[in-house]
């Protein structure tokens, strides 16, 4: 039985900015996760399709450019209405202050801006992805 | 002989920013071999190690271009006109996300984005808004677009037209660099191989039609941006500028004729000797290229001209006022090592667009630089200096050796295809962080001398109107406009592409019709197709 935590990491939106979402990969991979990096321009679609078929605990977003506002609410529909609920989702990027409000009361769990330490990142998704025990 | 220092030992070892390794001392040894003749010479003579203008900025003071676009073009337009009031003295065009990746703003994958990373160019309508009360004549334009290049400067030559300028005068430079799309930013629309013919016919038209423009802008700032060392920076962006060299003398054109108006852009790092050095290597460099690997007899195809800008992503989002001590040292480091043009990012860039205020306090810190300092009143000062100079030469060999790896690999396009930059800048970026995260590496204000209770400083907000609006005029655009004449452009557009004839009437002529951005580079997708890249992590 396999009880590691699955990560998708994904960029959504037009932006190729993609250095922070694979030192990220990198870094949750060497932390002992599965992680699957989707690659660029997804579209919310695509990501929770994704995240479906790799029976994901958590989404990681990058978003950088400011369509986070656009981007997240879908994602969280989405995952509403293929009944994942219980998929983690955070974001990673520039996020203005007013924003996080916002996306907090979505159901977007963690929000980690620029100069947050890697580790930080990895011990908050270590505590708080849903349980593995007992899946098969 | 080196003496030991009579000091408490050290047991640190010091590196560069980039991890190179640092002596505590450096002396006439390091420059044993140096022959000043042969490997630095005067400025302005063979090999432009200390600079390829013998009077430095006696003669003509570095171009103070900053960047900026955002929201509408109406927005735009009046933060130019602010910036030239202030002193400016180029234009650098920043566009929006949809416009880099050639897409309208009602296209379903704008969403969210108009306006917000730049300013929204969908037509020739939006880009005489654009430079409204601006003489095309009068200034030289810069424009980061890549993909689009051809789209947007053909839509720049119109408005030059409707002005009543003429080509032949017209200056500025086209970012006009796919291969480092490929490699750091990822802003590609094309395969590798149609994109870079795209690339040589800028050139071939350019030489005829606009001889006074730079076609394109061979870039190591994204390169460096995502993570590249200097090295690697220095060696894939020279790389680079090899492999259009090489397409374009593939192409049938004559080196002389073309080489002349490519330059390169280079990213002010915070480590200054290290960066300094890849400036002065950069230069040495690229003049025996032209010279030994191309043959070109012109001294102009010799000279490596580049603009800079300050590193983005050294900036913190924590404590931003120390962002204007750190762009302040990077822009030292670019005047030292001889830029031609310069950037100074604004200190609230790691949180937002930059606002009025602050994108004029990056200004004043160029003037400043130049009028108050006296750095700029000598040659390449740290021209002899032991450590630089070693430095340049070995930052020289790293990069020389990179060119070796990359030659066997087929060239630079092969090598991207394989994903081989991709990963060793994924490399080093990644290893950079480990040194930030084991605090090897203090980032002042993040992992050390942090501060509590920080209060927010105000940023620039990019609301959502601005994507109605341009939505409502493309609507309003699309109904006024000569639609058949359109159709009859785009179709001349792609027969053009799908054969060999060059590109660049055939989109002058569609830009005059006023089809749009997406409008055009849909009809070359249909040619083409798309890149998609594997990812590598």
């Amino acid at each position: 039985m396999n009880q590691k935590i699955r990560v998708v990491i994904a960029k959504p939106g037009l932006d190729g900015h993609d250095r922070g979402a694979k030192v990220i990969a990198r870094a949750l991979r060497d932390a002992g996760m599965e992680v699957i990096y989707t690659g660029l321009r997804q579209t919310p679609e695509h990501i929770v399709a994704a995240a479906l078929q790799e029976d994901a605990d958590v989404i990681g977003l990058s978003i950088l450019s400011g369509a986070h506002m656009h981007i997240c609410p879908r994602v969280m529909e989405l995952l509403h209405q293929n009944g994942l609920d219980d998929v983690m989702v955070v974001v990673g990027g520039i996020i203005p202050d007013v924003d996080i409000p916002k996306l907090n009361v979505i159901g977007v769990r963690g929000i980690f801006l620029p100069g947050t330490p890697m580790q930080e990142i990895v011990d908050f998704i270590t505590k708080n992805a849903r349980s593995r025990v007992g899946s098969v | 002989m080196k003496s030991a220092p009579s000091g408490p030992a050290i047991e640190k070892a010091f590196t560069t920013i980039s991890g190179r390794p640092i002596e505590r001392l450096y002396t006439p040894e390091d420059i044993a071999q140096l022959d000043y003749a042969r490997d630095l010479a005067d400025p302005g003579a063979f090999p432009y190690t200390r600079g390829i203008h013998p009077t430095g900025y006696h003669g003509k003071p570095w171009t103070m271009r900053q960047f900026a676009g955002f929201g509408t073009p109406e927005e735009t337009n009046q933060r130019y006109t602010q910036l030239l009031e202030a002193g400016g003295t180029g234009l650098s065009v920043a566009f929006d996300l949809p416009t880099l990746m050639g897409r309208d703003p009602d296209d379903a994958l704008s969403l969210g984005e108009v306006g917000k990373c730049g300013v929204s160019v969908a037509s020739l309508a939006d880009m005489e808004t654009l430079f409204s009360g601006i003489d095309l004549g009068a200034i030289t334009t810069s424009m980061t677009i890549n993909s689009p290049a051809s789209m947007i400067f053909a839509m720049y030559l119109v408005v030059a037209e409707k002005q009543g300028v003429s080509w032949q005068t017209l200056s500025g430079t086209l970012q006009n660099d796919i291969l480092k799309e490929f490699i750091a930013q990822k802003e590609y629309i094309y395969p590798p191989r149609p994109s870079m013919r795209l690339i040589t016919d800028i050139f071939a038209f350019c030489m005829e039609q606009v001889p006074k423009w730079n076609t394109i802008s061979v870039s190591g700032y994204h390169i460096r941006e995502a993570g590249a060392t200097a090295a690697q920076e220095l060696a894939f962006t020279l790389r680079d500028g090899i492999e259009y060299v090489q397409y374009g003398v593939d192409a049938g054109l004559d080196v002389d004729a073309f080489a002349p108006r490519i330059s390169f852009f280079f990213n002010a790092h915070s480590d200054f000797f290290e960066e300094i050095a890849k400036y002065r290597a950069a230069r040495r460099i690229w003049a025996h290229v032209m010279r030994e690997r191309f043959k070109a007899s012109n001294p102009r195809s010799w000279q490596l001209r580049f603009h800079t800008q300050t590193a983005g992503v050294s900036l913190t989002a924590q404590q931003p006022y120390n962002n204007v001590v750190r762009t302040a040292l990077q822009a030292m480091a670019g005047v030292l090592g001889g830029t031609q043009s310069l950037h100074t990012n604004s200190l609230d860039e790691a949180l937002a667009l930059p606002t009025a205020e602050a994108a004029t306090l990056a200004l004043r810190t160029q003037q400043i630089i130049a009028h108050e300092t006296g750095v700029a009143d000598i040659v390449d000062p740290l021209g002899g200096s032991y450590f630089v100079e070693r430095l340049t030469r070995d930052l020289e060999a790293e990069a020389l050796a990179y060119f070796d790896t990359i030659d066997r690999m087929g060239g630079m396009v092969e090598a991207v295809e394989r994903g081989y930059p991709q990963k060793e800048i994924a490399e080093s970026a990644y290893r950079f962080q480990q040194a930030v995260e084991s605090r090897e590496q203090l980032i002042v204000g993040v992992n050390d001398f942090v501060a509590v209770g920080e209060r927010p400083i105000v940023t620039l907000y990019i609301d959502e109107s601005v994507g109605e609006k341009q939505v409502r005029q493309l609507v309003q655009l699309r109904a006024t406009r000569d639609n058949a004449r359109v159709e009859r452009a785009l179709n001349a557009l792609k027969a053009g592409a799908a054969g060999v004839e060059n590109t660049m009437p055939l989109l002058i002529e569609a830009v005059r019709a006023y089809a749009t951005v997406g409008e055009m580079c849909n009809a070359l997708r249909e040619v083409w197709g798309e890149y998609e890249e594997s990812p590598v992590i």
